[in-house]
């Protein structure tokens, strides 16, 4: 399968601090690969440099062959590479239906206009509906992103993603803080997005049962390094990664 | 979403009670309308209504991206001397000159925001901040004299005598009030344009608005440009009622008054800052007439116990009251059905 995301010697450093020292990480195009490792390990500062949010201090990020480095964050979301956050993050004081219809807009070519109503536009109004009803927040619509429960506010954050439509999804914790009752829906989602239109997934997780069910490959972080890479058979069975990650978890 | 006659009632009859105005204060003092009181509360109404567009420029920067500038006055006064320049020693005519003050103002607000708006918040108002002062400097500036009066400012500056705020004050009063109708509806507009809507993703979640694929840098400029030449027009439009432009145009105290009258008004309102305007205006030209020159401290009061009491302003308190008694209702309507 073709390579789609690529991450080519990754280094980044925070004065002296080296949040991601030697990264390097192929994805394959249509696979769910997941990042694991301890707290501290440097995967949110890798999701960083992969959507431009950061800069490496050496290193490349290849997209379908291209080097989008040096891409600020804007282009490399118009490119088909979007992000979900750990923490929440979305438009507070807007309703669930303008944060959801805001993210299909910016993929559109109508973002200058100065002269028509937004709600004219109704290709973002419809995809937005469709993403509202699709990650489960039907009849929430009118409501302000500020007042939803934790929960919802998780599924607004993938609602945002998934209505800028990209090609490769950065998942950040998309489960965080989540009610463990309402974790497989979630997953469930995600599987039905990437099975209804052949997505790339790149998954930040915690959730050990999650990770090893649904991922095609792992990549285990530890120290801003790559400790181990393979199938989640071959991961779970690596003996540096029980040492340094499952078993510090479990200790 | 579709919108009844109801909902627009009070914006309707604002503008009813407006245009009757200066009719109904004549035919109540008895005077003619270029007489006496009559004539003079139309002046007061005309600063209303131009403060009114100057706050409401503000607005686009503060209320709907979430700017905070300390530099407004920069574009309030830009208006104010180009078309006293222009006019005066030019000899450009008035239409002419406002669209030379439009192109003027576009590339000035341009120049800054591309320069400023990298920076964030507060460092943000402080650019503004200076480049407003480099400009007051500028206008107070002996070695400009000639075309800015310094000091004393630039006077005489002739204006059309069907237009001339001396001699037709009704006939500007109604085309002040035309400016400002006019710049609400635009600005109703732009607001809820998509760009518009960026400019709130930016003031909700500049972080996120990138993430999502807008080049914020790019919008907050263009909200910047608006603002400005909204705020150039009104100093034009300033410049026209005084006959003159002067250095109080461009003070660091022009600015802070469409702060205040946007705060008391309601931020992101659109109505909030010109009420505000409204509300700042009269009232200090009424307790200046009462209290003299401690109006101010006065002032000063009323302004805090509204910040308090008021905390998203008349039109933003408002609304957010009338979701509370909505929500009150219903909550009783549905204890009352069970």
């Amino acid at each position: 399968m073709e390579i789609i995301l690529e991450a080519d010697h990754l280094r980044k450093d925070f004065g002296g601090l080296i949040a991601v020292e030697d990264v390097s990480l192929k994805v394959r195009a249509g696979s769910l690969h997941s990042i694991i490792g301890p707290n501290g390990a440097g995967k949110t500062t890798l999701f960083n440099l992969l959507s431009g949010v950061f800069k490496p201090t050496t290193g490349r990020v290849i997209y379908r062959g291209r080097d989008i480095t040096a891409q600020p964050p804007h282009r490399i979301a118009h490119l088909g590479i979007g992000r979900s956050y750990q923490i929440t993050n979305v438009f507070p004081n807007l309703s669930v239906f303008e944060n959801v219809r805001l993210s299909a807009q910016a993929m559109g070519r109508d973002n200058w206009n100065l002269f028509a109503p937004a709600s004219r536009f109704k290709k973002y109004a419809d995809r937005a509906h469709h993403i509202v009803e699709q990650v489960g927040l039907k009849g929430k619509g009118d409501l302000l992103a500020s007042v939803l429960p934790h929960g919802d506010k998780r599924k607004l954050e993938l609602g945002i993603l998934l209505a800028s439509d990209p090609q490769v999804l950065l998942l950040d914790e998309p489960t965080a803080g989540m009610a463990s009752e309402q974790v497989p829906q979630l997953m469930a989602l995600i599987a039905e997005v990437r099975k209804e239109s052949n997505k790339t997934i790149l998954l930040v997780e915690h959730n050990m049962d999650v990770v090893m069910n649904v991922s095609d490959a792992i990549t285990v972080m530890h120290y801003g390094k790559v400790l181990a890479e393979g199938t989640p058979v071959q991961v779970g069975a690596n003996d540096q990664v029980q040492k340094a990650y499952l078993g510090e978890l479990y200790k | 979403m579709t919108k009844s006659i109801r909902d627009h009632l009070p914006y309707l009859l604002l503008l009813a009670a407006l245009v009757v105005l200066p009719f109904a204060i004549s035919f109540l003092t008895g005077e003619p309308l270029n007489k006496g009181i009559a004539l003079f509360s139309q002046g007061l109404m005309i600063q209303v209504f131009i403060l009114a567009v100057f706050a409401l420029s503000y607005d686009i920067l503060m209320g709907h991206t979430g700017i905070l500038s300390f530099g407004h006055a920069l574009f309030f006064g830009t208006g104010a001397y180009a078309l006293g320049i222009l006019v005066k020693y030019a000899h450009w005519s008035l239409p002419v000159a406002i669209l030379a003050i439009i192109v003027i103002a576009a590339l000035e607000s341009f120049v800054i925001g591309i320069l400023s708006l990298r920076v964030h918040g507060v460092y943000f108002a402080m650019v503004t901040l200076a480049f407003a002062t480099v400009a007051f400097i500028l206008v107070e500036a002996t070695d400009f004299k000639q075309w800015t009066g310094a000091e004393d400012g630039l006077h005489g500056i002739p204006v059309p005598d069907a237009i001339n705020p001396a001699i037709h004050r009704t006939e500007f009063y109604f085309l002040a009030l035309a400016f400002a109708v006019a710049i609400f509806l635009l600005v109703k507009l732009f607001v809820d344009s998509p760009s518009g809507r960026v400019w709130a993703a930016i003031r909700e979640n500049e972080a996120r608005a990138t993430s999502i694929g807008f080049n914020t840098l790019a919008f907050k400029v263009q909200a910047t440009i608006i603002s400005g030449i909204i705020a150039a027009l009104a100093g034009a439009l300033n410049a026209m009622w005084n006959l003159s432009a002067t250095p109080q145009t461009m003070e660091v105290g022009t600015t802070i008054n469409a702060l205040l009258m946007t705060i008391i008004g309601g931020s992101g309102t659109i109505i909030g800052p010109m009420l505000g305007a409204g509300v700042l205006q009269l009232l200090g030209y009424f307790l200046n007439l009462w209290l003299g020159s401690i109006w101010q401290l006065v002032f000063g009061l009323i302004y805090i116990l509204l910040v308090l009491f008021v905390p998203y302003g008349i039109v933003g308190t408002w609304r957010v009251k009338q979701l509370d008694w909505r929500a009150a209702w219903r909550a009783r309507f549905a204890r009352v059905s069970k």
